[in-house]
């Protein structure tokens, strides 16, 4: 079952079988196409270097500032670095202990956990309409979330600021992940959107022969299988948020988040609280990512058009 | 089923009520903000007053500058990424796997990445004094070292950004019908002949939404140039954070964040006209 329903959110022919048989046929054609056979493996090898040189690109930066978290505060501030430091805790200890750490830990948690329940509970119906019927005015909002992907959401914050203040929300985590929710929103509407697509109908009109109302059949015969991909689209709206900086700078000062506890503080902190909160920062994001990799290209790919 | 004619309007409407809620509501309240003055005149005021502001045309043309250097190489290096992926068949989810990695890092993690190589003391100065380029470790990240700043922002952005120009162009090349290739393969074209007849011009609505939403993003550069530069590479965002969280002139931001958005929609409008996509290649 599993993995139907990836096959179904990614109907770009983005199955690594597609691209192989793709790779097969061209491959036949080349030698066919009677080309010099040391110039096929010189680029073989440029192709291969190429590659490698992309991977350690992205890769390398990422465990230098890995490094630098186990190194000790001295190392951090001290010349020359090495490549080898002496592994230590010290500098995530300081970082634990910092004033404010836990806290902005904490509420950038409940602002992920916020916005992804809100993404969802709000986005996934919506993407249920979209999948399963046709209605007038139904482009209109297609366009509408589409576009909204593109607009600078953050400096929503602004005005939010200070209608936060007369509604009585200023300063709150549930006002920052309102702000957070309309970044993840539209891409939890157009991800289960491209997810209920995939689900046939089918399925969903044998339930109801059988005496389910729309209700049950979604809940007994969609649900479970939508399961998955949904819980993809909610860890990314969870992300969207753990990673936001502006929103998060603009409406949290005393209760703030650890993006917005590294950006206040910017000036005042020693170096060594900035290269730790970076490691916290990216850890879980890179674990999250990971497990929801294979739905990165619904999201941003079928909903392009 | 009866009802079923308005069950998709129920099933829409939380969403476009809470989109009207935090979306349209604030981006009015954001105009009525920049057109009103702290004495309560409605007028161009604080948008003199941002014009008068001594960072107004750094930030500015830092800003438009990054975003023309930084988007161009991105969709490049992005299409070179993307057509090596389509030759891939061992490893090709791993390593497209690894190249997207940098979609789920924060800016700001990603600025902090940075600073770790190029701060005075970092790995980059490092490794220069041991193949002994440099004697003392040399401060790149500052105003006297304009350029090395504005090429560390540089840097730390393509390495942040080109991830979802190469998510955007996967996909779109997957759309490709790969008979067209195949037909310019059985007609003798070169590799280099289909990629620029067949595969480019097949790509262009990729191409064209990945410039969108990389060149608005682009647009958003802030917490990158904050933690390496400071106050001393002023941006767009960052001065909308100055006057909204230092100055406290709610006005004065609100009138950046018009001027942010300004920009947006006329680049946008400018790729939509000058890259148009014939309509039967959508």
């Amino acid at each position: 079952m599993k993995s139907s329903s990836s096959e179904a959110v990614m109907p770009s022919s983005l199955s690594s079988r597609a691209s192989a048989s793709l790779a097969d046929s061209s491959s036949q054609l080349a030698q066919t196409a009677h080309k010099p056979r040391r110039n096929d493996m010189a680029w073989r090898w440029l192709f291969r270097a190429g590659v490698s040189i992309l991977v350690l690109w992205v890769l390398v930066p990422i465990a230098l500032l890995m490094l630098n978290s186990v190194s000790t505060p001295e190392q951090i501030t001290g010349w020359p670095k090495t490549l080898t430091p002496a592994l230590s805790f010290e500098t995530l200890d300081f970082f634990w202990h910092y004033q404010g750490v836990i806290s902005a830990l904490g509420n950038s948690l409940l602002a992920a956990v916020f916005t992804m329940v809100i993404a969802i509970v709000l986005g996934a119906p919506a993407g249920y309409a979209l999948a399963r019927f046709v209605f007038p005015g139904m482009n209109a909002y297609r366009m509408i979330i589409i576009l909204s992907r593109a607009f600078p959401m953050p400096l929503l914050a602004l005005p939010l600021a200070v209608i936060f203040i007369q509604v009585g929300i200023d300063d709150s985590i549930l006002g920052l992940a309102m702000v957070h929710a309309t970044l993840a929103l539209p891409f939890a509407v157009l991800i289960t959107s491209s997810l209920f697509m995939g689900i046939p109908v089918e399925l969903e009109e044998a339930a109801w022969l059988m005496g389910c109302n729309r209700w049950q059949a979604f809940r007994r015969v969609v649900l479970p299988l939508a399961a998955p991909g949904i819980t993809a689209s909610a860890v990314f709206a969870f992300v969207i948020s753990w990673n936001e900086v502006f929103a998060s700078a603009i409406l949290t000062v005393e209760n703030r988040t650890l993006t917005a506890f590294l950006v206040q503080s910017l000036s005042e902190s020693p170096a060594e609280i900035k290269y730790a909160g970076g490691l916290i920062l990216v850890v879980p994001a890179l674990l999250f990512l990971f497990a929801i990799r294979k739905y990165l290209f619904s999201m941003w790919g079928i909903s392009n058009r | 089923m009866k009802h079923d004619r308005w069950l998709p309007y129920y099933l829409i409407a939380p969403s476009l009520l809470f989109m009207g809620a935090f979306f349209l509501y604030p981006f009015i309240q954001i105009f009525a903000e920049a057109f009103t003055s702290s004495d309560g005149n409605v007028g161009l005021a604080n948008f003199t007053r941002i014009y008068q502001d001594f960072n107004f045309w750094p930030s500015l043309k830092n800003t438009l500058l990054l975003t023309g250097v930084v988007v161009p190489l991105q969709l490049v290096l992005a299409i070179g990424m993307a057509l090596m992926v389509t030759r891939m068949n061992k490893g090709r989810d791993s390593i497209l796997y690894i190249w997207t990695i940098p979609l789920g890092i924060s800016d700001l993690a990603a600025g902090i990445i940075w600073l770790a190589i190029l701060e005075q003391f970092g790995f980059l100065n490092s490794f220069l004094s041991a193949v002994s380029v440099i004697d003392a470790p040399a401060s790149w990240l500052n105003y006297q070292n304009a350029f090395a700043l504005f090429l560390a922002v540089v840097v730390a952005e393509i390495w942040r950004g080109t991830a979802i120009v190469l998510v955007i162009l996967v996909s779109g090349m997957g759309l490709i019908p790969k008979e067209y290739d195949e037909a310019g393969q059985v007609f003798g074209a070169s590799y280099w002949q289909r990629l620029w007849k067949i595969t480019l011009p097949m790509l262009r609505p990729s191409i064209q939404s990945a410039l969108i939403l990389r060149t608005l993003l682009a647009l958003e550069v802030f917490a990158v140039v904050m933690m390496l530069g400071g106050s001393d590479m002023p941006v767009l965002m960052s001065e909308t954070f100055d006057w909204q969280f230092l100055y406290q002139q709610t006005g004065a931001a609100a009138a950046y964040a018009v001027l942010i958005m300004l920009i947006s929609v006329v680049i946008t409008g400018f790729y939509i006209k000058f890259l148009n996509v014939p309509k039967e290649a959508r």
